[in-house]
């Protein structure tokens, strides 16, 4: 009845475990007391859950992100902690099997469900804005793929409660992920968690493809869009191409372990290089899926608070380009030692190098943007330039990494996580919280506390090169990846430094919440009125902050790069009044995507636990609620032409200078370049 | 045939319906770009797999061409049939699209039938997916098509509802036509089997 799942898969006898459900189930609790004292719910169900606007949807995946962040530091400094004991006769405080567990939940959570879920919510809050239209292309579709994201990531979660995740690394490489290895059910939660919100990707990708290939506003030409757009339409077209690579791998790998196959097996014919091969072609263009929208927002960052046009717009519109090609060429520097020869190894090996081109490219266009600006250091700002440095280090290290005969040696050690997350902390992570704090104003109407950014920026950026730099030094003294104990006590000194290191970024992750926190309270005097706090030149600042549920009361015409700010040059206002407003059509909100996230959970959940008729009826349901959606013609609802006026109105009168004619924030002076 | 279905249209809410629509369209060819890069990579692990038998039976030992024959016979002659109801749909003969349609049905349901059988006799013969690599890969190329063959059936009977029940509309005709690309897609994809699947597997 309830197939391999019993009492004894709940984990009592781990007391660090228990004590993290324990704490999960009182946040859970707290929340829910919260909601139900507050009489919250009907309003969270109309307003949230329900929400097919873009702009909500982004907070959502945002939210699931910082959540999902919390999970995978903790499972970081865990690891930091046992490392920095376990060597010689101290076993440290964690049993192999669970550090197996954490460092591939930290794997797939900071991958999956804090990467991804953070790129998504900002492109999802940003791009409608910059490209000046009311919604996305798909606004259900979108609904759809936060749900399936955050249905993933709840597997995740609940592995930890319920049986255990999975041992076999992030990448859950056979033939150790295969049954034989590994009968519990840790991979299979890696596997239906990674399949679900991998499809939720897919349709993110095409979302947004769409969205910014037709929906942008009048003027605004390929050749005009901003750079974060940009981004973000290279990562839309490799979520579309790459994304495919994981479903398959990941769909291979469940074949193999749940009906007997052998893809990748190691008797009855399988390979289990096939297995790295498919794996990659999704993953290393998932890596400039990570990176390439934090890209887009040093660029905006860089030139907003430069004060100066984007250096070489041209030349960072064609590396970006250039860099979502080449991802596709590379994969199999991720195996040199696989045996595919020299020549193939040399080939992929200068594939890899030549991306250092157009990010070098990058980096240069952005310090010629600061060259000669007016710099305004915001936190943003700190976290654009401490970047810089960072990832020119990490990159280095990458092109070492390119040459086989160096990876021969280095493959597999800590100068290889070193290096990636050389890429990904300053790469990708340090662009999404630059993100988050130039955007922040954008989305609440008030910008975050700037002292306790600086405080978040410096631990991060401090905390960053005590926990990673140590690492290369390790992985040139032999030292592999991912062990729990060690018997080399020369490694001890450089691993305490690495767990000094941690502890500064769990300082930078509590500036951050206090900085939330302060700028909650302080929200009055950090309010955003003008709409426009940053002296902005891109689109999204030419609407208010909150922007309303339809965004532009008036779609803008657009007629060169950096719109708005040309708009302010010519002393236009937005929206161009008086004017005559007509109505607006927008998508209704439904349960439907909450609904389908629901089922795709009990969907994976019994097909985890080998619960077949909970699954067939999960996935009945799935279908029956598409097929009921099709025949729903009612999903929009008018904004008559005298709401949007009102509301408008509303935003002009006195009181609120929002739409004084484009002012800029007093505090911050417009300079002209 | 855009133009054709924006004819009906007149005021600007219906506009900006149209819109939308073009949307879904170029929407959905993304989706069968993406779609066509999993049987990509389904083809490449066939191709890699070509010749890991385990020692059990290879496709030339397994294969019985008439199957093959009637199934693509089969296929094909649905793409006809779906092609004849879009357009008996698109000229508002609702009826008759709907015949058209409950034949491709049919057609599309013997194919299936006929697959499943097929694969029924290989796993009685000791040939089932579990028996190699390569079957593995043959089964799961070959199933993953029939998978989709059988959720494109699913999508057809939700059109002939749709039909009946609200005529030929703009946004039903929109859908008809996003379902007749994916019955297309699925018979080119049948075309790759073929080739590289089948024929190999019997040419001397």
């Amino acid at each position: 009845m309830f197939g391999k799942l019993s009492l004894q898969a709940i984990p009592y006898n781990n007391p660090i475990v228990m004590g993290a459900v324990a704490l999960m189930v009182i946040c859970a609790l707290t929340i829910f007391w919260i909601i139900t004292r507050q009489h919250k719910w009907g309003y969270l169900w109309r307003h949230w859950l329900t929400s097919v606007d873009h702009k909500k949807i982004g907070i959502m995946y945002i939210i699931l992100a910082l959540v999902m962040l919390l999970r995978g530091f903790s499972d970081a400094i865990m690891m930091r902690i046992q490392q920095a004991m376990a060597v010689g006769a101290d076993p440290g405080y964690l049993p192999p099997d669970h550090f197996d567990q954490i460092f591939s939940a930290h794997g797939t959570i900071m991958i999956f469900f804090m990467a991804m879920p953070f790129l998504t919510g900002l492109i999802n809050i940003v791009v409608p804005l910059q490209i000046g239209t009311r919604d996305v292309a798909f606004p259900f579709l979108n609904s759809v793929s936060l749900w399936l994201t955050a249905s993933g990531a709840m597997l995740v979660m609940l592995s930890l409660a319920i049986g255990q995740f999975s041992t076999a690394g992030w990448t859950a490489y056979p033939p150790y992920a295969e049954l034989s290895y590994n009968p519990s059910v840790g991979v299979d939660y890696w596997i239906w968690a990674v399949q679900i919100s991998g499809i939720g990707s897919t349709l993110t990708g095409i979302n947004f493809l769409v969205t910014i290939i037709k929906n942008r506003a009048p003027g605004m030409t390929l050749m005009r869009m901003p750079l974060f757009t940009w981004t973000a339409l290279c990562v839309s077209i490799l979520m579309i191409l790459a994304f495919p690579g994981l479903t398959v791998a990941s769909g291979l790998l469940a074949l193999d372990r749940y009906l007997d196959m052998h893809f990748f097996t190691n008797g009855e014919g399988g390979n289990m290089m096939n297995y790295a091969n498919l794996f990659w072609i999704w993953g290393h263009p998932e890596v400039y899926i990570l990176i390439l929208p934090a890209f887009g927002i040093f660029s905006e960052v860089v030139a907003t608070f430069s004060s100066k046009r984007l250096f070489g717009y041209h030349s960072l519109v064609w590396a970006t380009m250039a860099i979502a090609l080449l991802s596709f060429t590379v994969w199999l520097h991720h195996f040199f030692t696989m045996g595919a020869g020299a020549n193939v190894n040399a080939a992929f090996g200068i594939a890899t190098m030549l991306i250092a081109i157009p990010t070098g490219v990058k980096l240069f266009d952005w310090l010629l943007t600061l060259f000669r600006g007016r710099i305004r250091f915001t936190t943003p700002m700190l976290f654009t330039l401490g970047f810089i440095p960072s990832f020119a280090i990490g990159g280095a290290a990458g092109v070492l990494l390119a040459v086989p005969p160096v990876d021969f040696m280095m493959h597999n050690s800590e100068f290889l996580v070193a290096h990636f997350h050389n890429m990904l902390i300053p790469g990708a992570l340090f662009g999404f919280l630059a993100g988050y704090m130039y955007w922040f104003p954008k989305t609440f109407g008030f910008r975050l506390d700037e002292r306790w950014g600086r405080r978040a920026f410096w631990s991060w950026l401090i905390g960053f090169q005590l926990a990673f730099l140590p690492l290369y030094a390790l992985g040139l003294m032999g030292m592999p990846r991912r062990m729990e104990h060690y018997g080399n006590p020369d490694w001890q000194p450089w691993l305490i430094v690495a767990a000094i290191g941690a502890a500064v970024i769990l300082f930078g992750i509590v500036c951050l919440i206090v900085q939330l926190i302060v700028s909650i309270r302080r929200r009055e005097a950090l309010a955003d009125t003008s709409g426009d706090p940053w002296d902005g030149r891109t689109l999204e600042w030419a609407t208010r902050s909150p922007p309303a549920a339809y965004n532009f009361a008036v779609i803008p015409e657009v007629t060169s790069i950096d719109a708005f700010w040309a708009m302010k040059r010519e002393g236009h206002t937005m929206p161009p009044e008086p004017v005559h407003y007509s109505d607006i059509w927008m998508p209704k909100n439904t349960g439907a995507g909450f609904y389908l996230g629901g089922l795709s959970f009990i969907l994976g959940f019994a097909l985890i636990w080998h619960i077949f008729w909970m699954a067939a009826l999960a996935l009945l349901g799935m279908i029956g609620i598409v097929i009921a959606r099709s025949f729903d013609d009612d999903t929009e609802y008018k904004i008559p032409a005298a709401e949007v006026a009102r509301i408008e109105r509303r935003r002009l009168s006195p009181q609120s200078p929002g739409t004084r004619p484009l002012a800029n924030d007093s505090t911050q002076p417009a300079t002209e370049v | 045939m855009q133009a054709t279905l924006s004819m009906a249209l007149t005021n600007s809410h219906e506009q900006t319906e149209t819109q939308a629509d073009e949307a879904r369209q170029l929407g959905f060819w993304f989706y069968l770009m993406s779609d066509g890069v999993i049987f990509a990579l389904l083809f490449a692990t066939y191709a890699a797999m070509s010749h890991s038998f385990a020692g059990g039976p290879s496709g030339k030992e397994l294969f019985d061409i008439r199957y093959t024959l009637a199934e693509t016979a089969l296929l094909l002659t649905s793409s006809l049939t779906c092609g004849l109801a879009t357009l008996a749909a698109l000229q508002q003969r609702r009826n008759q699209a709907v015949v058209w349609l409950l034949m491709t049905l049919v057609l599309g349901l013997s194919f299936v039938a006929l697959e499943l059988s097929e694969f029924g006799d290989m796993i009685g013969q000791g040939a089932g997916p579990e028996r190699s690599g390569y079957l593995s890969a043959f089964f799961t190329l070959v199933g993953t098509h029939g998978l989709h063959v059988s959720l494109g059936m699913v999508w057809l009977l939700v059109m002939v509802a749709q039909l009946l029940r609200k005529g030929t509309r703009f946004q039903v005709l929109s859908r008809l036509q996003r379902w007749a690309l994916f019955w297309h897609f699925l018979d080119i994809v049948w075309v790759g089997i073929f080739s590289v699947v089948y024929l190999p597997g019997v040419l001397p």
